[in-house]
């Protein structure tokens, strides 16, 4: 590194230390502090509270959930994507990133207007005759929402990889006598991993910390960890139990990007 | 690797003095500045639940002493926007302008000192709490001569959380109660029994705040909403568990759009948005239950912190002007202590209307919240969350 270049490299270093690393130590400093200032755990083992261990526990169950779907969906259409010839996929890849120029809050709560009891859906399907859909306020209608908002974050990763394989590599495979099924268990799937696993991580850790579309389209009535975490912050107005639980819940985003780190060294699946 | 310490070390060297030279300098203005200011400001119109980056622009603003400024914290859609206008056409002072949704979550905000709002508008027990902890400052009331539209009763009322009247000076005032679909719900309903009725399953709506949900229960079993007996409390949320399979969701401000929508038959809400719904629905008819219900004030009150003491003296004169009160009332029909303000009410079903103006008799077993103290807060706030995660 020449010391241009270090120079270069100064106002990212500001940045992530005024807006990452010191917020960072704050709230370890708030999580193992008492509100009298005393050094104490006792906010880390709120999280043993059978409530808080509940939102905790639908939280994991939704966002794998959720990851699963996301994966299920993007993998066959990255994978469509990029063995296009022509120039269509840019075209398909803009129909993705378009609705992520909207803010976010405005599309889930876009959704609320649509799944209600007398929304746009059920309107539509009242007037077919068809039996109304009847999910808002429900686990499901969750689920539906970050499978919605977190999809482009599953299919930019993977259709990034993909697009990078070397199609020498698999016509090799299908040349040495591999039929389609082995040529994709032996070669594409193992390329595209590091893509997957980063896609993986993008959709699972934003899915576990939310909680602005479990408010939304869960009626308040669904407490996700992230919920708890923010009504200690805002309702509670108890920085310490708050900060000290999202400590906790780091320990899950670290273990995610260890994963990560593990599978992608190259970083080749960052998609942005 | 040294150097890269280094480097970040000199990095919080320039950003400290740089957040330094943002306190000292408290003369000069920047039209760069103002026009930041006054973005943070559109943006924290849109959305106050959104993110708390840009909310700091204002506070940083409002260190700047005299800079013409008065930075007002209000409950969402608790004002007529054309009152902000003609307060800046008239007097020249630029409103800053900031909501919350509930008190709970203002109170931090304030309490931490994190950003230095001019005039805040809480309700009683809220204002109780913050005499207490001291974090207000008295009224000049020499700047606020209109004071004498507001009705005596008021203000002797008003005494029972700040005595004396030193600190506040009442905007509106009313009752919780339930909003009902007359269409959806068969029997006249006056009791706050309905809400556990299986018949109304996935259709009832709850106030998503702890002390409201809770002074359901609590009135419902007959006790007092200010308890601060434990088990009576563990009552409460023992009877708000059994009543969550009922509930379709628990909101605050979407239960007027809602109930409006004929989206849910029953719903907990505030008198004033009654009048509002039932233009908008002529279906649906507000009760206050018989076991009593919450009977509350908002009020505007100064901080210590405040930076334009005086401009929030003028803004706070200027909504109690009878003619400003009215235009406030038409337009979010909260209930307004203002008499001069009522007296000019054209329509002579709402001046007269016992929702936006309930009678004595009405009120009989309504109370008014009291702040019950730091623990005792926690204590509901853990069962409401014993509620919320059930």
């Amino acid at each position: 590194m020449s010391k241009k270049q270090r120079l270069l490299s100064g106002p990212y270093l500001i940045w992530t230390v005024a807006f990452i690393v010191i917020p960072l130590l704050l709230i370890v400093y708030y999580g193992l502090t008492s509100a009298e200032g005393g050094f104490t755990l006792d906010n880390i083992a709120q999280m043993g509270r059978p409530e808080n261990l509940k939102a905790l526990w639908l939280a994991l169950v939704l966002s794998v959930v959720s990851t699963l779907i996301c994966l299920v969906m993007a993998y066959p259409l990255a994978m469509i994507l990029s063995n296009m010839k022509f120039n269509a996929n840019s075209f398909i890849v803009m129909i993705f990133i378009i609705p992520m120029w909207m803010n976010f809050l405005l599309r889930t709560l876009a959704w609320q207007t649509l799944l209600e009891k007398n929304g746009v859906i059920n309107m539509a399907l009242k007037f077919l005759h068809l039996p109304t859909l009847n999910i808002i306020n429900t686990p499901y209608a969750i689920v539906l929402g970050m499978v919605y908002n977190f999809l482009p974050f599953m299919l930019l990763p993977i259709y990034n990889v993909l697009i990078k394989i070397d199609k020498n590599v698999v016509n090799a495979a299908r040349d040495l006598g591999a039929n389609s099924f082995q040529t994709f268990c032996k070669i594409t799937f193992p390329l595209s991993l590091p893509g997957v696993i980063s896609g993986i991580t993008m959709v699972f850790v934003p899915s576990l910390t939310t909680f602005v579309i479990s408010d939304l389209l869960g009626g308040s009535k669904i407490l996700l960890i992230g919920n708890v975490i923010e009504q200690k912050f805002k309702q509670g107005n108890n920085w310490n139990v708050g900060s000290g639980l999202s400590l906790v819940l780091m320990v899950f985003i670290l273990i995610s990007m260890a994963i990560m780190q593990k599978y992608d060294k190259d970083g080749e699946g960052a998609a942005f | 690797m040294k150097k890269m310490l280094v480097l970040s070390l000199t990095g919080l060297v320039v950003l400290g003095s740089l957040t330094g030279c943002v306190k000292i300098d408290e003369t000069g203005e920047t039209a760069a500045e103002t026009a930041a200011a006054e973005e943070a400001a559109a943006a924290d119109s849109e959305g106050a639940s959104e993110g708390s980056a840009e909310e700091a622009a204002p506070a940083e603003e409002a260190s700047k002493e005299g800079s013409g400024q008065v930075v007002v914290y209000n409950w969402g859609e608790y004002l007529d926007p054309e009152v902000l206008d003609m307060f800046e056409e008239e007097t020249g002072i630029e409103v800053v302008y900031e909501e919350f949704e509930t008190n709970e979550i203002m109170y931090p905000k304030v309490a931490t000192g994190a950003i230095a709002y001019d005039v805040i508008c809480p309700s009683d027990y809220m204002i109780q709490r913050m005499i207490q902890e001291d974090l207000l400052q008295e009224i000049n009331f020499d700047n606020v001569p209109n004071i004498k539209n507001i009705d005596e009763e008021y203000m002797k009322w008003s005494e029972e959380f700040d005595p004396g009247n030193k600190y506040s000076v009442p905007y509106c005032w009313g009752t919780v109660g339930i909003l009902y679909n007359k269409e959806m719900v068969e029997e006249p309903i006056d009791s706050w029994e309905v809400l556990w009725d299986e018949q109304y399953e996935n259709n009832i709506l709850m106030q998503d705040s702890v002390r409201d949900a809770l002074m359901v229960a609590l009135k419902l079993k007959g006790y007092s909403m200010n308890t601060t007996n434990e088990d009576e409390v563990a009552e409460a949320t023992d009877l708000l568990i059994e009543q969550k399979p009922l509930v379709q969701a628990y909101v605050i401000d979407q239960v007027r759009d809602k109930m409006i929508g004929e989206e849910a038959a029953i719903g907990v809400i505030y008198s004033g948005e009654a009048i509002y719904t039932q233009r908008e629905n002529e279906n649906l008819e507000y009760v206050i239950p018989k076991e009593g219900s919450n009977l509350w004030i908002d009020s505007w009150v100064i901080p210590k912190n405040a930076a334009n003491k005086e401009n929030a003296e003028a803004f706070i004169n200027f909504l109690c002007r009878p003619d400003i009160a009215l235009m406030n009332f038409d337009y979010i029909t909260y209930s307004t202590p203002n008499k001069a303000a009522r007296e000019l009410i054209e329509d002579e079903d709402i001046r007269n209307s016992t929702i936006a103006f309930p009678t004595s008799d009405m009120l009989e077993n309504c109370e008014t919240f009291q702040y019950l103290g730091d623990d005792v807060d926690t204590m509901y706030m853990d069962y409401w969350n014993k509620v919320k995660s059930s």
